[in-house]
């Protein structure tokens, strides 16, 4: 008889990819886990609607008005949500630009203190990146710039195991 | 001397007069978080990390400015305390601009050791994200007030130790911090001898040494009870 399999999603947001590059670090356990689990959404799958999913991966924070509608419509849609990595918990490298007023951020890049903030072309930036717990519950944290793949195998292990979660042995 | 008998956490124990409930809590193997304290030099109480329940005192009392009393009952980790020492993290964690991930300190870091142990996960203040300079006018020493918090042990460790209080805290609230003989570059500073004392002492990344790059900062804290040692008890050991 199939079991049901847990449906997983990950999701990039304000983030470098480092921690799904980190999650693919697996390497071959990540046939182990293709077994127990179906992968609904990443970046590395080809899905257009984020569907109803068990556990969500979520790397990097806010730092858009997108990611603020699209956090808030994953969260509706996910049993449990994972800050993954530094970002998504502290804002981390994405946020060091909240000391710097916004204008002079776009400015100093790009020489124009609105660039790519009108056009709509690019989503409007959030004037301070934000740690998904200030916009949304957070089940799980999963601290790490880039948590190590035994991290990553550690905490989702755990909760396909329907076993206890180990909590955090650092910050940052 | 007569000494005094106490109780901690269901424990007798005895002090010296004067002692703080801190050391009397330490010698006899009750590990108070604490993070401005530092062996050897004096206690200001600076960071509140080491509050105690005592027993009819409707507030709690930093352990290491509090002296011990003749029948004293001492709570030093109950849920209460736990969850304000949890808070107080936070609220260190939110003041600057701590990024672990591009830290000279990561992995060898008294707050995130501390956040680590008190289970601190996520900090759910609001981080301050404050403009902070960083301080590299020293030829061999750096300082970045943006992992500052303000314990100022290098304050101590220069004045009660090298003996040449160039540190000091000035201005004041969220605007405070460490300044350099009366707040110049510390390159330019007459006072500092270049003894390393402070950089040492540092629980965080503010105080570094030159080429420290992410993660490589190391701090050695074993000069501080050598000079001590020698200084109380005339004796030279390592
Ligand atoms: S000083 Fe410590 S807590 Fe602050 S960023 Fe550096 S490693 Fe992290
Ligand atoms: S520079 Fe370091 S030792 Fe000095 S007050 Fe700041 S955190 Fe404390
Ligand atoms: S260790 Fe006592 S107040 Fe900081």
């Amino acid at each position: 008889m199939d079991t049901v399999k847990t449906r997983l999603a990950t999701v990039w947001m304000g983030g470098c990819s480092g921690c799904h590059m980190s999650f693919l670090d697996l390497d071959e356990t990540l046939l182990e886990l293709a077994a127990k689990v179906e992968l609904c959404y990443s970046p590395i799958a080809d899905a257009k609607e984020f569907p109803e999913v068990d556990v969500t991966l979520v790397e990097g924070c806010l730092a858009n008005r997108e990611h603020l509608a699209e956090i808030r419509h994953i969260r509706a849609r996910t049993k449990i949500l994972i800050a993954f990595g530094d970002c998504a918990i502290t804002g981390n490298i994405t946020a060091i630009r909240n000391s710097v007023p916004l204008g002079v951020v776009l400015s100093t890049a790009y020489g124009d203190p609105r660039f790519g903030q009108t056009q709509g072309v690019l989503p409007v930036l959030l004037d301070e990146a934000m740690p998904l717990h200030e916009a949304v519950k957070v089940d799980y944290y999963l601290p790490g710039c880039p948590p190590s793949a035994e991290k990553i195998l550690d905490l989702v292990g755990s909760l396909l195991a329907g076993e206890p979660v180990n909590g955090s042995k650092r910050f940052g | 001397m007569r000494v005094r008998t106490l109780e901690i956490d269901g424990q007798m124990m005895t002090g010296a007069p004067g002692e703080s409930i801190f050391n009397v809590a330490w010698n006899n193997g009750i590990h108070i978080p604490r993070m401005c304290h530092l062996g050897g030099l004096t206690d200001v109480g600076a960071c509140r990390l080491c509050l105690v329940e005592v027993e009819g005192q409707s507030r709690l009392l930093p352990s290491c400015m509090t002296p011990v009393r003749e029948g004293m009952v001492v709570r030093t980790n109950t849920p209460a305390l736990q969850k304000h020492r949890k808070l107080i993290v936070e609220l260190l964690l939110a003041e600057r601009n701590h990024v672990c991930a591009v830290c000279v300190a990561n992995g060898a870091c008294e707050l995130q050791d501390l956040a680590t142990s008190l289970g601190v996960d996520h900090v759910r203040v609001r981080y301050r994200h404050p403009q902070c300079e960083v301080d590299l006018s020293h030829p061999r020493f750096g300082l970045d007030h943006n992992r500052c918090i303000l314990c100022s042990r290098c304050v101590r460790v220069c004045d009660e130790v090298e003996g040449a209080h160039n540190w000091d805290i000035g201005h004041r609230g969220t605007n405070a911090r460490v300044i350099s003989d009366f707040g110049t570059a510390w390159g330019d500073s007459e006072s500092c001898t270049s003894c390393g004392k402070c950089v040492q002492v540092c629980p965080t990344g503010a105080l570094f040494s030159k080429g420290a790059s992410v993660g490589e900062m190391r701090k050695d804290r074993s000069f501080l009870k050598y000079i001590v040692t020698a200084r109380e008890k005339h004796q030279w050991i390592r």
